[in-house]
């Protein structure tokens, strides 16, 4: 049973992680470097859309996935009851 | 008060508060001088890293080179934070879980092999060498620019601050002074990019005035954004386009991972996660730290294209005699010269170099001056239209100048640059010496010393390492500047993939890792020390592999040690089931405890 609990936990963290570095690639490798001149015809406000991504953007949506991972993660540990103290 | 008693104030003020809390914060026991006793909070933690993280380098150079290359810079900026997103998801978590003091520890215990703790031991102490040589001449350089003494003095004042904390208190005294210097650094960095963006678009914050419309002469809205200006400006003046690239997509793409996997496996970053009191601080404090660098990475390009924007205002076309004074003061420094090719006594700014190198003078403005009153430069005038030499670090060190800000801003851009170069430093250091003390010599060549013996070894070996690191300061190695790619391409290569391997696939094993990192430290080194020294004129994009530059190697590099490790596990008897059970033990949080002991 508790070897279960953990293969299960383990498979719903890896679900997450995989879920978030699609995320983090699409944003910096994605829109930043692959697709930056298409994006870059797209104008917002005084940026064009693949520059901004490269310079700015990327790296907001990298914070905010880390924030909502170790925030995901908290309330994985409890569910499956391997949360510390 | 002038700038110069100014200067000694705050750089003075900022060391003595350093010594302050080293002197608060002693280290007493191995596990203080290693992981500061593992009971640092999240906050704390994630400052520490940023200030650990960001060297001179960042603070000095990065918005320069921004300023020069525009959009290609790009993978720097993405590079050097994508990498926290690894390492909150991949790495951090888990080797907290793991909880004992180094990297080589890590990989020593998990693959169960002293061979491959030994490995380990040599990429940290080469890979934090290259990095921490760097530092000490930035904190020689800056002490030089504004407190005008020799670099060399400036790199044995370093020496001797860092001395005292690092020594003195190790992990716990680095720690908490690491968290005093990013404040130091981050208000020192965003005052004037503040100030600049105010007064180029009336925008309190850079990233939003970095998108916004600029004000004309008389402080009225233009209507023409920024970045389209700049655009225009540029290429008019025959460089290409800011917003737009001129590296190959398959060379920034490799660029770009290398910088972020390197991120993640640099030693003294990853130690930092180690002193965390639980697994899920760990995960929060790389947020954190993400967090404080980009409060300063999302600032520099801004910084960046309002600088070149001013500079080219400013200086272009204006004549000699009419130039502004910082322009004469740091043309005194070395870091600007100007030819006049044309002889109609005007500043002519256009693209590629207006001489071959940096530029030699033929003595101080007294001794030699031109028909302007220019100082004479002695290096062969190249045939384009381009006229000055503008050193790209001045982007940041004369921003204030430029700006006509106050001198106390001046000031403070100065202790800021210290302030870097030494949180850096001293992180490098602490790696060194706990890689030594802790992974050589008690872990592997006389594992019966007492606690005492082996915590006065660490301070032994932190003294070594900052006279060693002070030589190369003093006496740099023509390749320093060269050798950057070395630390995140052998770190990429080297260390990211066998801990990702050490804690996502259970099966890894010792004959595996070691192939490995041996297969993609060696090529990564080769390809490097290739284009690099051996045959630097060749190193263009014809003759790269796949088009990948030195820089980017470190990616491919890191997908041969994957393929390799996994091949060679294949074929060789699986891990013992004592260490698979460590492997399922790390990747449960409950437990994490404190890092124990031994």
């Amino acid at each position: 049973m508790k070897e279960e609990n953990a293969r299960a936990y383990w498979a719903a963290n890896l679900r997450l992680i995989l879920t978030y570095l699609a995320i983090w690639f699409a944003v910096s490798y994605g829109c930043g470097i692959l697709l930056v001149d298409e994006l870059n015809q797209i104008q917002m406000f005084g940026f064009k859309l693949g520059f901004w991504f490269a310079q700015q953007g990327a790296i907001y949506v990298f914070l905010v996935l880390i924030i909502m991972y170790a925030h995901s993660m908290n309330k994985l540990d409890r569910k499956f009851d391997v949360h510390e103290d | 008060m002038d700038i110069q008693t100014l200067t000694y104030l705050f750089v003075g003020g900022s060391f003595a508060l350093y010594i302050g809390i080293a002197i608060w914060s002693r280290a007493g026991s191995t596990k203080d001088f290693y992981v500061a006793g593992g009971g640092v909070s999240p906050v704390a933690n994630g400052a520490a890293t940023a200030a650990d993280w960001m060297s001179a380098a960042s603070f000095i150079s990065m918005a320069g080179i921004i300023a020069y290359a525009g959009y290609d810079a790009s993978v720097y900026l993405m590079g050097w934070t994508g990498g926290y997103v690894l390492l909150a998801m991949l790495l951090a978590p888990y080797l907290r879980k793991f909880g004992k003091f180094t990297v080589p520890d890590f990989i020593g215990d998990r693959y169960y092999s002293n061979v491959a703790r030994t490995v380990a031991v040599i990429c940290v102490i080469f890979v934090s060498f290259t990095y921490v040589a760097g530092q000490m001449r930035g904190t020689g350089i800056v002490f030089a620019r504004f407190l005008e003494v020799d670099v060399n003095v400036g790199v044995v004042i370093g020496m001797a601050i860092v001395f005292f904390y690092a020594v003195l208190g190790g992990m716990k005294g680095i720690t908490y002074t690491q968290v005093a210097q990013y404040c130091v650094l981050i208000f020192a960095f965003l005052v004037p990019a503040v100030f600049l963006s105010i007064m180029m678009t009336g925008h309190v914050f850079p990233q939003t005035g970095f998108g916004a419309t600029v004000l004309d002469a008389a402080g009225n809205d233009s209507g023409v954004y920024l970045l389209q200006k700049l655009d225009q400006v540029v290429t008019d003046l025959g460089f290409t386009q800011y917003t737009e690239g001129s590296k190959s997509t398959i060379d920034v793409f490799f660029i770009a991972a290398a910088l972020m996997c390197g991120t993640a496996g640099l030693p003294h970053v990853i130690v930092r996660f180690f002193t965390v009191p639980r697994v899920k601080d760990a995960r929060i404090s790389a947020g954190w730290a993400l967090f404080f660098i980009a409060l300063l990475y999302t600032s520099a390009p801004a910084v960046g294209a309002f600088a070149r924007l001013n500079l080219i205002d400013t200086v272009n076309e204006t004549q000699y005699t009419e130039l502004p004074d910082w322009f004469y003061n740091w043309e005194n420094s070395g870091l600007i010269g100007w030819v006049d090719k044309n002889g109609d006594g005007a500043v002519q700014m256009r693209a590629g170099a207006p001489f071959a190198g940096k530029p030699n003078f033929a003595g101080s403005r007294d001794e030699a001056k031109g028909s302007q009153g220019e100082r004479v430069v002695t290096n062969a005038p190249t045939d384009n239209a381009s006229e000055v030499y503008i050193d790209r670090d001045i982007i940041v060190l004369a921003n204030p100048e430029i700006g006509n800000l106050p001198a106390w801003v001046i000031a403070l851009v100065a202790a800021g640059g210290v302030a870097a170069a030494l949180s850096t430093a001293a992180g490098l250091l602490l790696v060194i010496s706990s890689a030594i003390s802790h992974d050589l010599l008690k872990k592997t060549i006389k594992p019966d010393i007492t606690e005492k013996q082996e915590l006065l070894a660490a301070r032994g070996a932190a003294v070594v390492a900052i006279c060693i690191a002070g030589y190369f300061g003093i006496n740099p190695p023509g390749f320093v500047a060269q050798v950057v790619a070395f630390a995140f391409g052998l770190a990429a290569a080297s260390f990211f993939p066998v801990i990702l391997m050490g804690i996502f696939y259970k099966r890894m094993n010792k004959e595996g890792a070691i192939a490995g990192m041996l297969v993609g430290l060696t090529f990564t080194f080769c390809y490097i020390v290739y284009f690099k020294f051996v045959s630097p004129d060749l190193n263009t994009a014809e003759h790269w592999w796949l088009g990948v530059s030195p820089e980017g190697i470190g990616t491919l590099g890191m997908v041969l040690n994957f393929a390799v490790a996994f091949a060679v596990s294949r074929v060789t008897a699986p891990p013992p089931e004592h260490i698979q059970h460590i492997v399922e033990d790390i990747r449960i949080p409950r437990g994490a405890g404190e890092a124990h002991a031994h």
